[in-house]
């Protein structure tokens, strides 16, 4: 197939599996075999345009809406990893979901299938997106459309938190990054993706630092201190929006947007030259050690893993403001590994929700002999976030250290090795707890069991998942490596 | 009938700028003497209809950036009146038509839920004269004739705004209130004339232009300027003129207030453009000085004081109503940078927020035809009852707010690249700041319709009464996707203006 028809493909098919959702909203089960075979094929044709690739950045403009300003299309290694990224785990997600959904008996489940769909529509949209115009398109998508999903349980908790989610979200994106994205505009006169940026020199060291600034602060679902509140807010949403959104599409599309606009909107080159984002290495530390302090604080685990999301967003921030080739490469493992990584906590917090409906961490000691599964599934996971061999995570911390080493700021080491440390003493010990201690009430947490094979599988996968891509990063190396991104 | 322009005076296309003003005219009259609900109806739709055919076919024959001239009763200019025709008023004459044509398929099933039935006649051959009106005011180039078309539009709005007193009394004040400023209003405007005429001793924009430029720093020209400056101010309602408005169009009967939100005020402020560009000379100091020292200060305060008190209110029609102000900020704005490209981001908002806001009044219309009641709290949970409807409000406010792929985000795009050609990055912020404020109270809306328990059992209404809503709905998205009939001529109009 024509990679313009696959690139079509794979920001339609998840569209259209939103609508039927609707379409077959009286009879479940039909509705969620029909989303679990559009996840397939959203994960099919990612996969073809991933092996069609040749290396060839062309732009596939679908409209022309202002001189300069396109609808356009383009794949380039990140965007394909992206995509693959989301869609392989949407499918997980999806079965998860199901389970999860019938199990905690949540109300209006079509349309949070239908509003799911669609955002990882707009996901695909963003990760083939061949302008900034095009992303920020797709990006304020997506926001809109995860809006019903935060605030699916209608309770006004939960319309509070997804007000807090919107308005950071918005505001942001708004305020800060379309102001940045227009100055671009007035100033080059496109907005194109293109290898090795398009700045070319036109901006002043003191104005590229602002810029950055505009787009580091911008990109508000980074989360880069001090606009991260959104993503603990945004926890009131269900765990399978957690999971997925939360963890890996939305956050994601965040970190990917400012390596994306790093590479091919300011190029790392000239970044490094011009030190404009010296002052983004510093932020970025301290957004890492800052949020994970907090998650320390949290009893809540939704609540801790949102902060230990935060912290691990800011590691691809702080890739990006090292700005050379090692650093965007550690970067784009930390997406992969930390997706994988966190998917697989929040999967497992969810299946503790379903099965025990609890929620507070000092509440589950005990509870990992009944759960053997889910809490080894957390324990993998929890590895692989603190960055620890055998798991895939290690190699993401271990090009971040490289790449800061070349970039010759030692003190990002240091930072890194705390984090790490601090990561074990907020994710380990309910891992600890489960096992070895035995609650107040032990002959109630015996009354528990594993929730359905929907809800355990999935976290056990991706926690393998994890597990093998310690075995298999030089591919990963390779393909971004080969196709110049960083070369 | 002489015409310089185009050879042989059957020639159709000469003849379409005075059959775009006198076709709803001609048929006002007849309205009346027939006396028939339905067929009154009909036969302003047809006007409309055909207003639209007309400005089509004008909007084409001038996109080229040419000029279509039109000698009254062949009276040559200055002797006699002048209609012409260029891009940037091709525009707004589409704008009218259409918009008023829309709006007449909604009044079909909407009018009588607000206005009885006998009443029914009399209210369409207003809204025709009102429709004239408009319709002159953009086509002349006659600056007397101006004055007779805005006094006949703010004549028969008066009479428009006054028909919402069956549903609830505080209409007749709202009106009469109207009534006073407008007045006041286009008694500066006359008084304006009067001092150019004083000066010059012309009345043809084209003419007056000439002498004003012989005449240099004249100070009877400058007052006559700063009359029509403040009696054009009323009439768009720049903030601190703009009491008349949001009473106006809260208490207006809902046909009445979609047509004035989308036409009445965008009138007013194109033939303040048009005095300045095509009249004054817009690179003389003292008009660059009152532009930049009053109204854009002005402009900015609207942004943000009425984005904040919409922000406030329960009353949804006074909501939209702030908004509404708010927006004509804007516009403003794009207008006092005194560049090409803020102009031309003027005339494109002009378009657009005519669309969006004329969305938004008639799906909240819509609901009134089931809930009976304007506030807030009486949508609860009706994103799930009346789905249609719902949606169109959403994309109606996705589009106010300016997100991307609709009209909205273009008209905002176009006003921050001409704040940053300028270098005025303060303001490009104040801009954001103020679509910022916009999010918050359409939010509210929003989470009111879908986020709430329903509050009572009711039914989506009638296709009839959809299909306006949501070709106003589809014009969102689609201005904010093809820009070809937006900023493509407005970049031509600016630079008609300009030169």
């Amino acid at each position: 197939m024509p990679i313009e028809l696959l690139i079509f493909l794979t920001v339609f098919t998840p569209a259209l599996a939103g609508g039927l959702n609707l379409f077959f909203s009286k009879n479940p089960n039909v509705r969620d075999t029909v989303t679990l075979l559009g996840a397939l094929l959203t994960f099919y044709f990612s996969a073809n345009i991933f092996l069609g690739f040749d290396g060839q950045a062309t732009q596939y403009r679908l409209a022309t809406i202002m001189p300069g300003i396109d609808i356009s299309f383009h794949i380039e290694p990140l965007g394909i990893i992206f995509s693959l990224l989301a869609s392989g785990l949407w499918i997980l997600t999806h079965i998860y979901a199901i389970g999860y959904m019938r199990g905690a008996k949540e109300k209006n489940q079509s349309r949070f299938f239908f509003f799911f769909s669609f955002s990882i529509a707009s996901v695909m949209g963003i990760s083939f997106s061949g302008n900034l115009f095009t992303l920020f398109l797709f990006y304020e998508l997506l926001t809109l459309i995860t809006f019903p999903l935060v605030s699916h349980k209608g309770s006004s908790e939960a319309l509070r938190g997804a007000r807090v989610y919107l308005s950071i979200l918005l505001g942001t994106s708004i305020g800060l990054q379309l102001l940045g994205i227009i100055w671009i505009y007035f100033s080059i006169g496109t907005l194109d993706f293109v290898r090795g940026g398009i700045l070319n020199g036109s901006f002043g060291s003191l104005e590229l630092m602002i810029l950055v600034g505009l787009f580091a602060f911008g990109i508000g679902k980074a989360a880069l201190f001090p606009f991260h509140r959104w993503l603990p807010a945004a926890m009131v949403a269900p765990t399978p929006v957690s999971a997925l959104l939360h963890a890996v599409a939305v956050v994601k599309a965040g970190v990917f947007t400012v390596l994306k606009v790093g590479v091919y909107i300011f190029g790392i080159e000239s970044l490094s030259v011009s030190g404009a984002t010296d002052w983004l290495t510093s932020l970025a530390c301290f957004s890492i050690l800052f949020a994970s302090l907090i998650a320390m604080t949290k009893d809540n685990l939704k609540a801790r893993l949102a902060y230990s999301t935060i912290s691990q967003l800011a590691y691809v921030v702080l890739a990006f403001s090292l700005a050379n080739s090692l650093g965007i490469l550690g970067g784009a493992l930390q997406i992969i590994t930390h997706a994988f990584g966190k998917i697989t906590l929040f999967m497992c917090a969810g299946s503790i929700y379903v099965a025990t409906k609890k929620t507070n961490i000092s509440d589950m000691q005990g509870l990992g002999r009944v759960m053997p599964i889910t809490f080894l599934s957390f324990l993998i996971g929890a590895i692989s976030i603190i960055g620890l061999p055998p798991m895939g995570g290690s190699w993401a911390k271990w090009f971040l250290i490289l790449a800061s080493l070349e970039a010759d700021k030692q003190f990002v080491v240091i930072v890194l090795l705390i984090s790490s440390l601090l990561n074990i003493a907020y994710l380990l010990p309910l891992v600890a707890k489960g096992f070895y201690l035995n609650a107040e009430d032990q002959k109630e947490i015996e009354s528990y069991k594993e929730p359905s094979s929907f809800v355990w599988l999935p976290p056990a996968i991706t926690a393998s998942i994890s597990f093998l891509l310690f075995f298999y990063v030089g591919y990963i190396r390779d393909f971004i490596n080969n196709f110049g991104l960083v070369g | 009938m002489a015409s310089e322009i185009k050879q042989g005076t059957l020639d159709f296309i000469n003849h379409l700028p005075i059959l775009q003003v006198i076709t709803p005219m001609l048929i006002a009259p007849v309205l009346v003497v027939l006396n028939n609900k339905t067929l009154s109806w009909l036969l302003s739709f047809v006007g409309a209809l055909a207003c639209l055919l007309i400005s089509v076919l004008l909007l084409q024959a001038v996109s080229d950036g040419s000029t279509l001239r039109y000698y009254l009763g062949g009276w040559v200019p200055p002797i006699g009146i002048e209609y012409r025709i260029d891009a940037a008023n091709a525009l707004l004459l589409f704008l009218i038509s259409m918009i008023s044509a829309i709006v007449l398929i909604f009044s079909y099933s909407s009018l009588h839920a607000e206005i009885p039935e006998d009443k029914h006649t009399l209210f369409y051959a207003c809204f025709l004269l009102c429709l004239t009106g408009l319709l002159g005011v953009v086509a002349t180039a006659d600056i007397f004739n101006v004055f007779v078309f805005l006094e006949i539009s703010s004549l028969s709005t008066y009479v428009l705004v006054a028909q919402g007193s069956y549903l609830d009394r505080r209409a007749l004040s709202a009106s009469f209130n109207y009534l006073i400023m407008g007045t006041i209003g286009a008694t500066f405007f006359v008084i304006g004339i009067g001092y150019l005429y004083m000066a010059t001793g012309s009345l043809n924009m084209m003419d007056i232009a000439e002498r004003v430029s012989q005449l240099g720093q004249n100070r009877t020209i400058q007052a006559g300027f700063a009359f029509i400056v403040v009696g054009m101010g009323l009439k768009l309602a720049m903030v601190p003129l703009h009491v008349w408005l949001p009473n106006a169009y809260t208490y207006a009967p809902t046909v009445v207030t979609c047509f004035l939100a989308a036409t009445a005020t965008k009138v007013a402020l194109y033939v303040l453009i048009r005095f300045v560009f095509s009249v004054f000379n817009y690179e003389d100091s003292f008009v660059n000085e009152l532009f930049f020292l009053l109204l854009m200060p002005l402009a900015i305060i609207a942004m943000i004081a009425a984005s904040v008190i919409a922000i406030f209110k329960q009353n949804l029609k006074k909501l939209l109503a702030y908004s509404s102000l708010a927006q004509i900020g804007y516009m403003l704005l794009g207008l006092s940078l005194m560049s090409q490209k803020g102009l031309a981001s003027s005339l494109v908002h002009m378009v657009n927020h005519g669309f969006t806001k004329a969305a938004l009044f008639m799906s909240l219309g819509a609901f009134m035809l089931n809930t009976k009641n304007i506030y807030i709290k009486s949508l609860k949970g009706l994103g799930k009852s009346m789905p249609f409807t719902s949606a169109a409000f959403v994309i109606g406010g996705l589009s106010l707010i300016g997100v991307p792929g609709t009209a909205g985000f273009i008209s905002k795009w176009l006003l921050l690249e001409a704040a940053i050609e300028a270098g005025y990055w303060l303001i490009a912020i104040l801009i954001v700041v103020s679509s910022l404020f916009a999010v918050i109270y359409i939010w509210k809306i929003i989470e009111v319709l879908y986020f709430s328990e329903r509050a009572g059992s009711y039914r989506e209404v009638s296709v009839v009464t959809l299909i306006p809503i949501w070709i106003l709905a589809l014009f969102c998205i689609f201005l904010g996707i093809n820009t070809s009939l937006t900023v493509d001529v407005a970049n031509i109009a600016a630079d008609v203006l300009f030169n």
